[in-house]
């Protein structure tokens, strides 16, 4: 049995139980952890794929930063709270389950038609694109053909820490009448509170 | 590599729905949140493995953009959840019901 098999049959498991796991918990901070778990399966794959650049940043942007900040939100909203199991529309979650049921199966026939069960990948990845290392291959990749959208998703980064700035900020920092904005010593308030909330946007700038 | 490409996303296709169930079934704003995160790198799994199966950076390409794109989701998702928290008391996607006609 070849390695990449090992590892498939070991973390395939682990990652749909724990999203599974995900699914079942009624704690929020339960769910961040086993979705930490799940993303770190996935960036295993990655690694499997070839494609170790994306391994690196899938554990530093995905389970590092991004399940930080919400580990970070579920703290300040409160750890307790758990949800009602009221149905406010008859059956929705017998619906819901069904169509996800009904989306794996058609994605599965989708497979087989299209790709194929027993379809394997071309032996010359690491020689072929992956010259000089997946990081170099993918910079040569990304600056070359991708240069334009890769600059416009830094601007995009920019909209996004700006506007958590406004969201963030306390609708009485902002007063209608500018008389007492001055007078206020909390006005710089909102950029001192945001400043964890902005840390997901920086390792992928 | 010996494991076929198609088990790969196999895997993505189940994550995917899983996070669809999650989406469809659940309540808490939050743990919505996370099954569209999920469903968001289910589909950059698919993406890496195609990638592999046509010997091309494409797809890893793609994978990097819809990560850049996903934290910027998610960090104005979080906000927007933190701010309909501060001004009802509550996470839950049944009682933000203003703009109900």
């Amino acid at each position: 049995m070849p390695l990449d098999n090992v590892v498939f049959w070991v973390f395939a498991p682990i990652s749909i139980a724990s999203a599974i796991a995900m699914l079942f918990q009624r704690n929020a901070v339960h769910a961040a952890l086993f979705l930490i778990v799940n993303f770190f399966t996935i960036a295993v794959f990655y690694l499997v794929l070839g494609a170790s650049f994306l391994f690196a940043v899938q554990i530093i942007v995905y389970a590092g930063a991004i399940m930080v900040l919400f580990l970070f939100v579920i703290m300040l909203l409160g750890v307790d709270r758990h949800e009602s199991l009221v149905e406010r529309i008859r059956g929705q979650r017998a619906v819901g389950i069904t169509l996800g049921v009904g989306i794996v199966l058609e994605l599965v026939f989708a497979i087989r038609a299209g790709v194929g069960f027993a379809t394997r990948a071309p032996a010359n990845f690491d020689e072929a694109v992956n010259r000089g290392g997946n990081a170099a291959a993918l910079s040569r990749v990304l600056f070359r053909e991708y240069f334009f959208p890769f600059e416009v998703t830094s601007i995009l980064l920019i909209i996004a820490a700006v506007a958590v700035m406004v969201l963030a900020a306390r609708p009485r920092a902002a007063p209608p009448a500018g008389d007492d904005v001055g007078a206020r010593p909390g006005a710089e308030s909102p950029s001192t509170r945001t400043t964890p909330t902005e840390r997901p946007v920086e390792p992928v700038a | 590599m010996r494991t076929p490409i198609s088990y790969f996303l196999v895997v993505s296709a189940m994550l995917f729905a899983i996070g669809t169930i999650g989406v469809l079934t659940r309540r808490n704003a939050l743990i919505i949140f996370m099954s569209v995160e999920l469903q968001l790198n289910a589909v950059n799994l698919s993406l890496v493995a195609f990638s592999r199966m046509h010997n091309d950076l494409d797809g890893q390409v793609l994978a990097f953009f819809s990560m850049v794109v996903a934290a910027a989701e998610v960090v104005v998702g979080l906000a927007i959840i933190v701010n309909v928290f501060r001004r009802r008391r509550t996470a839950s996607v049944d009682d933000a019901t203003v703009l109900r006609g």
